[in-house]
């Protein structure tokens, strides 16, 4: 993150330099257009609040260590796809459930759809791109999720055809 | 109406947080410190994210814009968006309005969606998290299988919503 911020503020020198005005005007633009979605975000964070209460790390564990290979990477897609959590918690939390002795096809469908598939992050979505795009962005990215997952079964040798 | 609504929403649960405090109510408590710890992430993202959109917005020109990721972009394109979306931060609440900044600017919607896609997939702090937790062959892999599938949907989502000629109606402009 200190790189954000140091890229950020680089930037922002630069432009001040170059030109004061047109820099303010940036950051007034910036700023309406954080107001603008903020609600958006705002509903995003309290879907997401509920979620993680409703389906906390060990949930997820619990659920995705106890079933067979195509139930796992099923539920591991719908998981994947209703709650939202950063990479520095699903990707240790992959790391375990691997050595739990979880298959990387359910871990692919479980990582693949959460960064994918949003539908926590739909109400921001919908505000840039609209209803209609959002929704075929979504379904067409779960597709290529269980695709990714069917490829992975099939590389590590989980599945036959 | 609609502001109602964003008003509406978040105070009631705000009432619902304050209240579980108050009586001790365990999930609503749990629940409260969820938003806190998300969004304190957040708040450390955003407001720099915005900054650079807003600076974007009024220093890049749409030509700019329209030579690597408009119509006539060709696959180069693409990979700049590619290259783009591996530095991206935080997630998909970031690359859906640098997305959009670069939509307004003149980027074709392929591209824009196969930023948007890829950042999800190929940020750089992130494949090394997953790499070092699952396997960089599970990374290769991965990346190797979804990049080529994203442009493809892309391209078949870009070309539908553009020759639609709906665009404009299905996009709200001037966010």
């Amino acid at each position: 993150m200190i790189y954000l911020y140091a890229f950020t503020i680089i930037i922002l020198l630069i432009s001040f330099i170059s030109d004061k005005n047109k820099t303010i005007k940036g950051l007034k633009v910036g700023f309406k257009k954080f107001k603008k979605i903020l609600p958006s975000f705002l509903k995003m964070l309290i879907l997401v609040s509920f979620m993680l209460y409703l389906l906390p790390d060990k949930v997820i564990a619990n659920y995705l260590g106890k079933t067979n290979i195509i139930k796992g990477t099923l539920l591991g897609s719908l998981i994947g796809s209703i709650t939202m959590m950063p990479g520095f918690i699903a990707f240790p939390l992959s790391g375990i459930l691997l050595n739990k002795g979880v298959s990387f096809m359910v871990i692919s469908s479980f990582t693949t759809t959460l960064m994918m598939v949003g539908i926590l992050t739909f109400p921001v979505e919908k505000e840039y791109f609209g209803t209609k795009l959002a929704l075929i962005r979504n379904t067409l990215s779960y597709l290529i999720a269980i695709i990714i997952a069917l490829a992975v079964g099939l590389f590590y040798g989980e599945i036959v055809i | 109406m609609k502001k109602f609504k964003n008003i509406f929403i978040p105070i009631t649960y705000l009432i619902f947080i304050i209240i579980s405090w108050v009586i001790n109510f365990q999930p609503g408590i749990e629940i409260g410190t969820n938003f806190y710890d998300f969004i304190k992430t957040m708040i450390g993202i955003l407001p720099f994210a915005f900054i650079l959109i807003g600076l974007f917005e009024v220093w890049i020109k749409k030509e700019t814009v329209e030579k690597y990721f408009g119509q006539s972009s060709g696959f180069k394109g693409y990979f700049w968006a590619i290259v783009l979306s591996s530095t991206t931060v935080g997630g998909a609440y970031v690359a859906f309005p640098v997305g959009y900044s670069l939509y307004n600017k003149g980027a074709k919607l392929s591209i824009v969606l196969t930023y948007i896609g890829s950042a999800a997939l190929t940020r750089i702090p992130m494949t090394i998290f997953e790499a070092s937790f699952i396997g960089i062959k599970f990374s290769i892999l991965r990346l190797s299988l979804s990049i080529p599938l994203i442009i493809l949907t892309s391209i078949i989502i870009g070309h539908r919503f553009e020759n639609n000629k709906s665009l404009n109606k299905t996009i709200p402009s001037n966010k």
